[in-house]
């Protein structure tokens, strides 16, 4: 009897929370892409942490303000004193794309992690409560659905005025319908499996319910989303400033500095790929960042959403 | 429930949505102050100052908001759409110049991003794990995170910038006299088909070889996503016992792939083709105004620009009509084809 119970001491059984973890993990890092992904996404967490670093802003107390050294039109190429070359008027390639990285960070963090909360919230109430205010939530969800994002948003940005905060601001109004139609789906399910009943049976709060015993079984369907999504919300703030909604010029923001080139697309005759660096930088940096965003994404959804792994 | 039953429910609830969507619009446009929206009233460039202050309160633009709504849907009911400052028009007007561009392009692209999808999808679920499975997929997922207008520019620096062939707009310029001298028969407004029937085959190339790199921009973009979506599903068609028993009957590979699989596979692809079109909608915005074809995505970055509300507004409402009609035609094509699915 004792034997028995100085075996178990000793080798104490994984916990099967635990045991899942590791095999995800696993599975995580035996994919190639991940690894890529997450290394892109390292490198601009990188970027973005030690920009005051890697590129001292010379006005500390306003960094995004991109430094620039005259107001001459003609954009100058990579040199030893701009290592990936200037916009017009002379700004800074590098410096932008340096802070520019905090600008993209902030943004698609900001929108998804708000419109992951507001989904959450407005989602369970819906799915848990049904009835006449899960319709009218959803309905409401349906009027954002009926408009492509973009052009919604253009309208929207437009009203409110210019600039990066309004993009955030219109961006987070118009991404939680997606959120939100997901959690309540997932809800929807179990909402009326046993262990909600046997709750609700005990008395057990409606508040409570949600937060107890809903929300940790579906709020991982809801991380797959949002770490899909933070891609797409970058892509449509820079698409929102490459259109001229954005920021002011000089202000360290990809799609801004990408809408400084229109202009600069053919260069002079003896050599017309001259102004490439304008074109091409700014913009991979968008791809690039987008690109370890998705990937990362692809990867959590392949590992942890009960439909598709363990295949 | 009968089929017309059901377009008629759905059709009353695209009222309904539309209605919801007026309000949010005019009601955020609100915000805008009377001073800039009364723009919208000035027909002519030389009003003074004090005239502005007139117009504002002869239109009544610092009523109450909801007054000024249905005021605004009074108008829209009598079919008068207000004046477009940026298409120096009635907005309809605007509308009848510019949607035919737009109309075009999408005309060429839908069915080349389907066929591109589908095709890619295919091969790359056949051939699972192989290496040109591993190169169609990261092909894809790199299409997909490219910025539309970081594409274009690309393709523009290239094509015109370097090689000096594919330039933007919709017309070379000596030919653009053409279709605006009074000979000219406008039947549709789009280009390639107009040259035919006016029998000006000059135009239909020149139309068309202005047509390549948008449509091109459009197909790599979008048929990403159809790829990914044709893959899976494609999978998943693959491992039935329907394809099994095929196998053992002795089909060919050739029959079981392209007959028994893929038309299964393609019915998931039919239901994301609303989503699809609303990313080409929205991706119709930047490629147009990147490519200078002035269709309505151009249209709706220059109101977006000058504070032009009535196109706005009217831009809007237009897209989430047009996006909400092609999603009750999926629907409906859905239905018809797969039999399993019961219009509820």
């Amino acid at each position: 009897m004792s034997d028995i119970v100085e075996q178990t001491k000793e080798q104490p059984a994984a916990h099967p929370g635990w045991r899942e973890f590791t095999f995800s993990m696993k599975r995580l890092f035996k994919n190639p892409l991940t690894i890529i992904g997450l290394s892109i996404i390292m490198f601009f967490v990188f970027l973005a942490v030690f920009a005051p670093l890697l590129a001292p802003p010379p006005r500390p107390f306003d960094p995004y303000l991109m430094p620039h050294r005259g107001w001459d039109m003609t954009p100058s190429p990579p040199s030893a004193e701009n290592l990936l070359g200037t916009l017009p008027s002379q700004y800074d390639i590098l410096y932008g794309i340096i802070w520019g990285t905090r600008n993209a960070f902030r943004i698609g963090l900001t929108v998804v992690a708000a419109n992951l909360f507001v989904g959450l919230i407005l989602g369970a109430i819906a799915g848990y409560f049904g009835g006449i205010v899960d319709e009218i939530i959803m309905r409401i969800g349906d009027v954002f659905y009926a408009i492509p994002t973009l052009v919604l948003a253009m309208a929207l940005v437009v009203a409110i005025g210019r600039g990066l905060q309004s993009i955030v601001i219109v961006l987070i109004i118009l991404g939680w319908p997606t959120y939100t139609r997901v959690i309540r789906s997932e809800i929807l399910v179990i909402r009326n499996m046993d262990f909600i009943l046997a709750a609700k049976a005990s008395g057990v709060s409606h508040f409570r319910i949600i937060m107890r015993h809903i929300m940790p079984n579906s709020i991982f369907s809801l991380i797959i989303v949002g770490s899909m999504n933070v891609g797409v919300t970058i892509l449509i703030a820079a698409a929102l400033s490459f259109l001229g909604l954005g920021s002011d010029t000089g202000y360290a923001d990809w799609g801004a500095m990408v809408s400084t080139c229109r202009n600069f697309i053919v260069g002079p005759p003896e050599n017309r790929l001259a102004y490439w660096y304008l074109v091409f930088i700014p913009g991979f940096t968008i791809a690039l960042f987008v690109l370890g965003w998705n990937l990362l994404g692809d990867a959590i959804r392949d590992v942890f959403d009960p439909r598709v792994r363990r295949r | 429930m009968s089929l017309l039953n059901y377009i008629v429910r759905r059709l009353l609830f695209m009222v309904l949505v539309l209605f919801g969507v007026s309000i949010l619009v005019f009601g955020v446009l609100m915000l805008i102050p009377p001073g800039m929206r009364v723009a919208a009233y000035v027909t002519n460039e030389k009003v003074p100052p004090s005239a502005i202050d007139a117009m504002i309160v002869q239109y009544g633009l610092r009523d109450p908001a909801p007054i000024q709504y249905f005021r605004w849907l009074g108008k829209i009911a009598r079919g008068d759409l207000g004046y477009s400052t940026t298409a120096e028009g009635p907005v309809l007007k605007g509308f009848i110049q510019f949607f035919p561009t737009t109309l075009e392009l999408v005309l060429y692209a839908t069915p080349l991003i389907i066929f591109v999808g589908v095709w890619l999808g295919t091969v790359s679920a056949v051939h699972k794990d192989e290496p040109v499975d591993h190169f169609i997929r990261v092909v894809s997922i790199v299409g997909y995170s490219l910025p539309t207008f970081w594409l274009g520019l690309l393709l523009l620096m290239f094509f015109y910038g370097f090689l000096g062939i594919f330039p933007p707009g919709v017309l070379s310029e000596s030919l653009r006299d053409v279709i605006y001298a009074p000979g000219w028969i406008r039947v549709t407004g789009i280009l390639t088909i107009d040259s035919i029937i006016n029998w000006r085959w000059d135009i239909f190339l020149d139309a068309l070889y202005h047509l390549f790199l948008p449509t091109l921009n459009l197909v790599i973009l979008d048929s990403a996503l159809i790829m990914r979506l044709m893959r899976s599903s494609m999978l998943d068609a693959l491992g039935q016992d329907y394809i099994r028993t095929a196998l053992a009957k002795g089909a060919s590979n050739h029959t079981i792939e392209h007959i028994h699989a893929r038309r299964n596979a393609m019915l998931p692809v039919i239901t994301i083709s609303g989503v699809l079109f609303a990313g080409m909608l929205a991706g119709m915005v930047i490629t147009e105004t990147i490519f200078v074809r002035k269709g309505i995505g151009w249209w709706m970055a220059r109101a977006a620009l000058q504070l032009d509300v009535s196109a706005i507004m009217f831009n809007v409402l237009f897209l989430g009509a047009v996006f909400v009609g092609v999603n009750l035609i999926v629907d409906l094509i859905y239905a018809t084809i797969d039999p399993r699915v019961r219009l509820s």
